[in-house]
């Protein structure tokens, strides 16, 4: 039987853990490898990287990193941020990526997605929405892409977005509210259903999760078939089983293995 | 004893050099791990790896694109019948044809289409990522001590496409995803998995492992 994924996200800037992981005895709170492999062994799905370095020249400590944590975590690695080029996609596959996701470069160039997806396969090709819901005088609110960590509005419609790039060969969509990000609201449902109903690929859930009951919902009325979270395994609120246990008692299926 | 994992240019060789690498150091006999896209080391080698992923097509091309790779793996495969392991699009080529967007051919070890899978039940995304339980079509020695079956362990996944076996006793395990879906083949000395051992943690090394020792 298929299962939900359950997915920590790491955001890493020159190398390190942003803000640390604290959830086990690490000698290093902020080493990223140390984290992977803790996750690896929690039973962790997936594992995202959401690299976060500003300077060009500090880009090739990520790579290493993606290499030290393919060499001893045997369990898929999605990385992302600042990927801008067939080449960065190039260079993070071979260095033990399994999937990277695209964001900003797909919105200033929507051929990309398909340049990538053409020469690694749609399998290995995330694109990343951040969404912000907007008003509108007079008509329905919608969502729209937003980027550089939501501060720029494109006024692109993020259903019809999500929609091109599918098209384009992106093989999964991570969707960030922007307007939940970092509040423990829980994921906007109505957002993470209007995208993950309106494409063919998976859809994973991200920004807002505060309790184990978001995660349920995420997959129950936003329709993810996999679910993001960063803070609350993290800080060691709760134990990647725990989440799991807690979406079994509600009827999801999961993955249990030992 | 060397086990050679074919660089063809396709996708991640890195994860399953470490893999194969970290199931090889906990076995008696140690087996060394080669990277290689030299045919002459493919032909030599005791056990064969061809790894994939990306298109059928693309795939096919990169393994044409090596002088003689194509000669010398048959060789070693069917002729001095060393152990083979496909790894997903891997395990594709073996196939008599692959039908994603064109008709390419495969090696034709193993009869049948790679065709696209259509799970029955609309909710059900394509690609089928993430993780799947097995169902044991026959027993086979590389899945020795593996608990299968809706309770047993899961394997990751990563596919829109799936060998359509035309012989049943080449299967040996399959994934339910809205309907059957290609999950273990096995012919003679070559196995392949749809699924990505290399990915799928602890269930994933052990498999690796009862290769390795596998001598059929």
């Amino acid at each position: 039987m298929f299962k939900v994924r359950v997915i920590p996200c790491l955001d890493v800037k020159d190398g390190r853990v942003v803000k640390g992981v604290n959830f086990v005895d690490l000698r290093d709170a902020g080493d990223p490898v140390e984290a992977a492999i803790a996750y690896d062994a929690a039973g962790a799905d997936e594992l995202t990287f959401l690299d976060i370095t500003a300077t060009h020249e500090n880009r090739g400590i990520m790579l290493d990193v993606v290499r030290r944590t393919a060499e001893a975590c045997f369990m898929p690695l999605t990385v992302g941020g600042g990927v801008r080029t067939v080449d960065d996609i190039k260079t993070l596959l071979r260095s033990g990526a399994d999937k990277v996701s695209i964001n900003s470069a797909a919105v200033s160039r929507r051929e990309f997605v398909k340049e990538a997806a053409e020469k690694y396969g749609e399998q290995c090709i995330v694109v990343a929405i951040d969404a912000k819901r907007v008003k509108r005088a007079g008509g329905s609110d919608r969502w729209e892409i937003f980027t550089h960590g939501g501060r720029n509005a494109t006024g692109i419609d993020a259903i019809e977005y999500a929609q091109e790039v599918v098209a384009l060969g992106a093989g999964e969509i991570l969707l960030t509210s922007m307007d939940r990000d970092g509040t423990r609201q829980g994921f906007d449902l109505p957002l993470t259903r209007a995208i993950a109903d309106s494409v063919p690929v998976p859809v994973v859930a991200s920004g807002g999760v505060g309790n184990l009951d978001h995660l349920v919902d995420g997959v129950r009325e936003g329709h993810a078939t996999g679910v993001l979270a960063a803070s609350i395994f993290h800080f060691g609120e709760f134990t990647i089983r725990q989440a799991k246990d807690h979406m079994v008692r509600a009827g999801l299926p999961m993955r249990l293995d030992p | 004893m060397t086990v050679a994992i074919i660089d063809y240019g396709s996708g991640n060789l890195h994860s399953a050099a470490k893999a194969f690498e970290r199931a090889a150091r906990s076995m008696e006999d140690p087996q060394a791990i080669k990277v290689t896209r030299d045919p002459d080391a493919v032909y030599r080698a005791d056990r064969i790896v061809l790894p994939g992923v990306g298109a059928f097509a693309d795939c096919r091309r990169g393994v044409d694109a090596v002088d003689g790779m194509l000669e010398a793996l048959t060789e070693a495969v069917r002729v001095k019948a060393r152990p083979f392991f496909g790894i997903c699009v891997g395990m594709q080529l073996m196939a008599t044809r692959g039908k994603e967007h064109v008709i390419t051919e495969g090696f034709n070890w193993i009869g049948g289409d790679v065709v696209k899978i259509e799970p029955r039940d609309e909710n059900l995304k394509v690609p089928h990522m993430g993780w799947n339980t097995l169902d044991m079509v026959r027993e086979h020695p590389v899945l020795e001590r593996l608990p299968l079956g809706p309770k047993g362990r899961h394997a990751y996944f990563v596919h829109s496409y799936h060998l359509n076996a035309a012989n049943e006793a080449d299967v040996l395990a399959r994934a339910d995803y809205g309907g059957p879906v290609t999950a273990i083949v096995a012919k003679d000395t070559a196995i392949g998995t749809q699924f990505h051992p290399e990915k799928s943690q602890r269930f994933g090394l052990a498999l690796i492992s009862n290769f390795l020792k596998w001598k059929p």
